[in-house]
């Protein structure tokens, strides 16, 4: 498909605005640029058909089966779309926050926030939440810098690393690594859940902290969890819990009861924001008594009938300009109210369901990474596959051909030739069936007809491309 | 009320199939004292009343004034397009694009997103993305860091104070020394704003020889709208060009989702944080765009990785990219132009001894009223005007500076309306 740049002619013309209502003003010269930018010369209906089309060259959600595992690729209600279009959120200014004189034009935002909040902690089991951090892996970052601010006040100053199962998702040793610490490997059991001997090897007095998924990325529940915390806690090591896996637990446990101290949501993953092809998300932090003193400031406190903001004097700072990425609180809370506490437990209750249905129906033919009970999403290996020239790759992009998206292969990495299917809640049975009769499907034509599936994908835009010759010629920009 | 489509009929058919009798028995791995006992959740709400609850909590926000706040945050005109083209289901339920048979359309808005940046800044290189303006900052002073290899960061006084605190929260951790200042001495960057966040004009094309002589990066944070007129960053000789990219097609949002622009030159590009997208064939000699030089990346990279980000604002770029299509070549220059020279009108109803600013301003202005600001934006409210940011609570200025921001959507009726009231509130 063209570009929109090949498709510019020049002197047609987008939007234009009304003629200028006051006098022409002197640019000045010294501060002229040279050429003006080399934008598109484009008709209004140029960009929509241009764009429309572009769209079309995409799965997503609304139109596919879209098993990314670890991703929680649900269907996110349009109800929560048109709430985040509403005016009264949509165009308020943020500096409304910056000046005490304004306060009273945003206490429906206060007042959801705050309420958000609650909700969030109440689900988690947290003491208070903060809605600052603008995606997941800020949130890490956000919960680090929390550990940190904890013992440096504490005098801790030896306590300089951080301890990361391998299974875990790359942010949390990048996220550990940006606030400064160093970062701790240890390898998972055969099992597929932390190794607690390999653990209490590592758990000496410099460690600050351990982050967590529970369930981890391999679909697993991390039984031990409590003595993990249990121990932690005893060298005054603080458990941090990655949210990327809440969808399966709610109504069920809770991260704060588990031991956790802290912990980030990912609003784009349980609550309702969809993932917009990679953005924006939205990574709350909740915390527990020992490090709420710290939180992201400023922190809203109620003011007789209204709301205020206050920055406490323990608090970290300012980890956004403002509030984080508010049009996701606002969808979140509006998902949480209309789910309400039955809601909440059934979507983890069907999480649950359909992976294991998954893991059922296609247990026989592929090989399961583990013997435990998956929870919301269940691994696979390929490896079974390979000796007949077929990789977890190939599976994938043969899926594409039948209108199904892959699930996550090649992660987590800790499975050779991983395939990690998390279906969501939100799909039916028969789409569960489809998927499935296609895979097994795939596995027969893996045995008899190994080419079919490496030269796949046929029926997409283009084939496989070259990755090489685009880091090569990094032809980035047109 | 849930989204979930299973009927109990085949909730009892898939349970066979698994070999289990009920939903509990598969959170049996979760030790029983773990489990919830109870919790304090309200009922679940109709789609009905849910929307009217959320209408109520808009409606206690206050939209009808007219509005004058900027401060980096700017009200531009939005055309409906990009709304329409945005929230097309493809685009907007579609996951980073990992499989790229299947995310074309993705990917090659990303590439034509990076395109149009690059053209508006005169950069050789833009990703896919960063959150907002503020954690650019920290971005990029880390970028100059690994690069550079020095533990100093110097942030100008033209920056933004809501960014140096954001830069300041996410460095508490690290060995870095964060100075304010303009010496490039020793220093892995020097940070500057054009225009300043008090909105006046700078020219760093000095700074940026001086950074270079002494072994700094120049990091030049941008307003978007301007550059439709504004000598660019890449003019300057800046190092890496960084922006918040709301204004561009991107609703005020109250803080978010806003969208963080970073472009640089080819030098430092295997430094740079986040995702990148290009150019390449597939086997049939078809033009198609993928993710490249991934190592960078945490999924890759975990612990060395140049940043920690995963999550983007992809669809807050589709927006910025849709914009500045439908704007076009002469359009930006348009809205440019307006910008500017309506704020140059309103400027003009004042005294030239109430403006602070000590060169020219693009669209907006400091006025330094004889009276406290915050209690005079109170007063105007009173008369449908939100009638600007008041320093002195940002620590950016005296009691009495009031910063003014003037877009092309207001008209010179606003603007003399506006000029009448505020010079009644805060002058009589």
């Amino acid at each position: 498909m063209e570009l929109i740049y090949e498709k510019s002619r020049k002197g047609r013309r987008g939007i234009r605005f009304d003629a200028l209502d006051v006098p022409e003003a002197a640019f000045p010269e010294e501060f002229r640029r040279k050429d003006d930018a080399a934008l598109p010369e484009v008709s209004e209906f140029d960009v929509v058909r241009h764009y429309t089309n572009l769209s079309r060259r995409n799965f997503g959600v609304d139109s596919h089966f879209y098993p990314l595992g670890s991703c929680t690729m649900k269907y996110n209600p349009k109800m929560a779309e048109a709430v985040a279009g509403n005016e009264g959120f949509a165009h308020l200014h943020p500096h409304l926050s910056s000046s005490a004189a304004y306060w009273p034009n945003c206490q429906g935002a206060f007042q959801l926030m705050h309420d958000l909040e609650r909700l969030l902690a109440e689900i988690a089991g947290m003491q208070e939440v903060s809605l600052q951090p603008i995606a997941g892996a800020h949130g890490e970052l956000t919960g680090t810098l929390l550990m940190a601010a904890y013992h440096r006040a504490k005098g801790n100053t030896h306590k300089d690393t951080i301890i990361i199962p391998d299974s875990a998702h790359g942010t949390n040793p990048a996220s550990a690594a940006i606030a400064g610490y160093k970062v701790l490997e240890v390898p998972s059991d055969r099992d597929g859940t932390i190794h607690l001997d390999a653990f209490q090897e590592v758990l000496t007095d410099k460690v600050a902290g351990l982050m967590l998924t529970c369930p981890n990325t391999h679909g697993l529940f991390e039984s031990d969890v409590r003595k993990i915390a249990d121990l932690a806690h005893e060298v005054d090591a603080l458990l941090y819990y990655d949210g990327a896996n809440l969808n399966a637990i709610m109504g069920r446990c809770r991260p704060g009861d588990l031991g956790f101290d802290v912990m980030h949501f990912n609003l784009h993953k349980t609550f309702a924001t969809p993932h917009g092809m990679g953005g924006p998300g939205s990574g709350p932090v909740g915390v527990g008594e020992r490090l709420a003193p710290y939180l992201p400031g400023p922190r809203l406190k109620k003011a007789g009938d209204s709301l205020e903001i206050h920055m406490p004097a323990k608090s970290i700072g300012r980890m956004a300009a403002f509030f984080g990425n508010f049009m996701m609180a606002v969808r979140a809370y509006a998902y949480i109210r209309q789910l309400g506490s039955e809601g909440l437990t059934e979507v983890s209750n069907h999480a649950v369901l359909n992976a294991n249905y998954i893991h059922a129906r296609l247990k026989e033919a592929y090989q399961p990474a583990f013997s435990k009970r998956f929870m919301h999403e269940c691994v696979f290996t390929a490896t079974p596959q390979t000796k007949h020239g077929v990789r977890a790759l190939d599976l994938a992009k043969a899926l594409l051909d039948y209108d199904l998206h892959a699930p996550t292969v090649y992660f987590p990495t800790t499975v050779k030739e991983s395939m990690m299917i998390e279906p969501t809640e939100t799909e039916s049975k028969e789409t569960l069936d489809r998927f499935c009769d296609v895979m097994l499907d795939l596995a027969k034509q893996a045995e008899k007809d190994s080419a079919a599936l490496t030269e796949a994908p046929r029926r997409m835009p283009v084939g496989r491309l070259d990755e090489v010759r685009a880091a090569k010629e990094l032809n980035c920009a047109f | 009320m849930t989204w979930v489509p299973t009927t109990p009929e085949e909730q009892q058919e898939m349970l066979s199939v698994i070999g289990v009798k009920t939903i509990d028995d598969l959170f049996e791995t979760i030790p029983e004292p773990l489990r919830l006992k109870q919790w304090d959740m309200p009922p679940g709400l109709s789609e009905m009343k849910t929307r009217g609850l959320m209408a109520e909590l808009a409606g206690r926000n206050n939209r009808d004034c007219v509005s004058f706040l900027g401060g980096g945050y700017y009200d531009h005109f939005i055309p409906a397009a990009v709304d329409a083209l945005s929230a097309r289901g493809e685009f907007y339920t579609a996951y980073t694009p990992y499989q790229p048979e299947c995310s074309q359309g993705t990917l090659q808005s990303i590439y034509e997103y990076q395109s149009a940046i690059c053209r508006l800044t005169d950069m050789e290189f833009a990703n896919a993305s960063l959150y907002d303006g503020s954690t650019a900052v920290f971005e990029a002073a880390a970028m100059a860091v690994r690069l550079k290899r020095k533990r100093r960061v110097v942030c100008h006084e033209s920056v933004n104070p809501r960014y140096r605190e954001v830069l300041e929260t996410h460095t508490a951790n690290l060995d870095l020394d964060v100075e304010q200042g303009d010496d490039p001495t020793g220093a892995a960057c020097v940070i500057v704003q054009n225009p300043t966040f008090h909105g006046t004009m700078r020219d760093y094309t000095e700074l940026a020889e001086q950074c270079h002589e002494a072994g700094a990066l120049l990091v030049v944070i941008f307003y978007p709208v301007s550059l439709g007129l504004m000598k660019t960053p890449g003019e300057m000789g800046a190092d890496i060009a960084i922006a918040e990219g709301q204004s561009l097609g991107i609703p005020l949002n109250f803080g978010g989702p806003y969208l963080g622009i970073l472009a640089t030159r080819k030098a430092h590009l295997r430094r740079m944080p986040g995702r990148l997208a290009a150019a390449t064939a597939d086997a049939e000699g078809r033009r198609g765009f993928v993710l490249t030089l991934q190592a960078r990346e945490q999924h890759i990279r975990r612990g060395k990785a140049m940043s920690n980000i995963c999550s983007n604002e992809a669809l807050c770029a589709l927006r910025a990219l849709i914009h500045l299509c439908l704007l076009g070549r002469e359009g930006l220059k348009e809205a440019a132009t307006h910008c500017h020279a309506k704020a140059e009108y309103l400027k003009s109803q004042f005294d030239a001894s109430a403006i602070v600013n000590d060169g020219p301003t693009f669209n907006e202005f400091v006025l330094r009223l004889p009276k406290n600001a915050e209690e005079t934006v109170t007063a105007m409210q009173a008369r449908g005007f939100f009638a600007g940011v008041p320093l002195a609570p940002l620590d950016a200025g005296e009691p009495g500076d009031l910063l003014i921001a003037v877009t092309e959507k207001r008209t010179r009726d606003q603007l003399d309306a506006f000029a009448r009231a505020l010079k009644e509130t805060a002058w009589n």
